[in-house]
């Protein structure tokens, strides 16, 4: 076990690292092992982190950014578990069709922007689909921890529940699962007024069930500061654009299966990141000039601030119009 | 004094609001003194919710003035004690059994308002979520920075604690943990150089 060097930036500095084991963990979802290149064990990470993945497909970059499942206090190895995304932009393709045990990858330094928050009494998760995945290192934690905690995961059918008979084995008492195709569903509403003072929500899964359990808590009381959700959007294809960086002085072409932010690397600018998936706001930057409609799609900019066409996240937003000049 | 607009401050001082009703399963209303009144202030417009609300109220100064017209409220659980030490452990019990989407209200003096807030965080709830409400005295729970004695009802800048004898200097940093201002001596640089005291806010 080693703690992270001092300096190193969260999310952004690489750690080389090897495809060390990969597993079919059912139909549509992959589970992928890592194992650091230069043999030391990996930093122990905070339970709910994430890496992003970088790798190369022939001249292409792909970088993900995927939840770890893998025990947090266990440094030999870090593990992510994929979901096929057959209509995405191939990285998930690339990971389940490609990759190969042995080829090499660079995964960023974990970085959490779904941690536990270790004052609750109880912790209470929603895992929606392949959602389960931050749950599964949050558990290991708590477990750890002795602390107080209860699964709800909901799947379109049992056998698409990736862990959910493990975890059901282990922690009987713990875990419910809910099955689409058997007409079941989390009772929300009695879940939620029936918690103990001092309990958090957690929501991982598709958008729809972030907002039917975030609205159903707000609706009922719960205060925002023990509500956490985490949902990583995937940049989405859309209409080709130009776009000025007046930093850099230099004019892109943004294509229509890239992001702003993929097409400022391409072209050698050097733009910050993190999460990619329009959550964490490190890659927020100033528009200069806006002839146009920029499209936002990022979970960081309140509505207030996506209508003042001040601002843009290149990992998720896109443009639409004439002229776009960005402080890059 | 019933209402008080405190100046200002350092980002440690807490700042008060006025209640006003959120939804919620439950509501818990705690109220010292002429706290009753803002309870009665923000209840007027909307009564209904009561029925499923519980009033602790605490007499420590007031004896009987308010009790008959909060108990008049009809609340689903109304419960009067005599001091905020006397009636912590009915806010102990009420926390234990409340659930998640219950709402919280306190209204009185800072120090009453602090030590309810500190109860209702240690069981897990976040105190931004907890609304507050100032009614009655400025006067200020103190700890003492040196023998960390606590002195309530701290009127004047500089006081004397009442655990060690130093004269101490109210400041404004206070502490959600300890529901105390912090109280610093006034002449540890230039021995018996003491100010005279003045009330607070005056």
């Amino acid at each position: 076990m080693t703690a992270a060097p001092q300096k190193v930036e969260p999310g952004v500095d690489i750690i080389p690292a090897l495809v060390d084991k990969i597993t079919k963990v059912n139909e549509l979802v992959t589970r992928f092992e890592f194992k650091r290149i230069d043999g030391k064990d990996f930093p122990v990470f905070s339970a709910g982190s994430h890496t992003v993945i970088e790798m190369k497909d022939g001249d292409r970059t792909i970088r993900n950014p995927y939840s770890l499942m893998s025990d947090p206090e266990d440094g030999s190895k870090y593990a992510i578990s994929v979901r096929r995304d057959d209509v995405g932009r191939g990285g998930s393709l690339f990971l389940h069709k490609k990759i190969q045990v042995g080829d090499k990858v660079n995964l960023t330094y974990p970085l959490n922007l779904f941690s536990l928050d270790l004052r609750a009494r109880k912790h209470l998760f929603f895992a929606g689909g392949i959602g389960i995945t931050p749950f599964l290192s949050m558990i290991m934690q708590l477990e750890s921890l002795v602390g107080s905690w209860e699964l709800h995961y909901a799947t379109q059918t049992e056998e698409l529940a990736s862990y959910g008979e493990e975890l059901k084995n282990k922690y009987p008492k713990k875990v419910n699962q809910y099955f689409d195709d058997a007409d079941q569903a989390i009772l929300l509403q009695k879940l939620l007024t029936t918690q103990p003072i001092g309990t958090h929500i957690y929501v991982c899964g598709p958008a729809g069930m972030i907002k039917w359990v975030t609205s159903t808590a707000k609706n009922v009381g719960w205060p925002n500061a023990n509500v956490h959700s985490e949902e990583f959007l995937a940049p989405k294809p859309g209409k080709s654009f130009q776009v000025r960086l007046c930093k850099s002085d230099l004019t892109i072409e943004v294509g229509e299966n890239e992001s702003l932010l993929e097409a400022m690397e391409r072209e050698g600018v050097n733009a910050p990141f993190s999460c990619r998936g329009g959550a964490c706001g490190q890659c927020e930057t100033e528009i200069v000039e806006l002839d146009g409609e920029i499209i936002h799609r990022d979970h960081w900019l309140d509505s207030e601030e996506q209508d003042s066409g001040t601002k843009i996240m290149p990992c998720v937003s896109r443009f639409l119009g004439n002229s776009l000049v960005i402080n890059r | 004094m019933s209402k008080f607009l405190f100046p200002p401050s350092i980002p440690s001082r807490p700042t008060y609001g006025v209640l006003e009703r959120r939804d919620g399963i439950f509501h818990i209303i705690i109220a010292e003194d002429e706290g009753a009144e803002a309870i009665i202030d923000f209840v007027e417009s909307d009564k209904k919710f009561l029925n499923k609300a519980h009033i602790i109220f605490v007499a420590t100064k007031s004896g009987e003035k308010y009790v008959s017209r909060l108990k008049s409220l009809a609340s689903a659980q109304f419960y009067v004690g005599p001091s905020y030490s006397a009636s912590v452990q009915r806010l102990q019990k009420v926390l234990e059994a409340a659930k998640m989407g219950s709402q919280f209200y306190l209204t009185g003096t800072e120090g009453f308002m602090g030590q309810a807030q500190n109860e209702i965080m240690k069981a897990g709830f976040p105190h931004t979520a907890i609304q507050t409400e100032h009614r009655g005295s400025v006067a200020r729970r103190m700890q003492c920075v040196h023998c960390k004695g606590i002195t309530e009802d701290v009127i004047t800048d500089p006081f004397v604690c009442g655990h060690c004898g130093l004269n101490l200097f109210v400041r404004d940093h206070y502490s959600r943990r300890l529901a105390a201002y912090q109280g610093v001596r006034v002449d540890a640089e230039d021995f018996g150089n003491v100010p005279e005291p003045v009330e607070l806010y005056t």
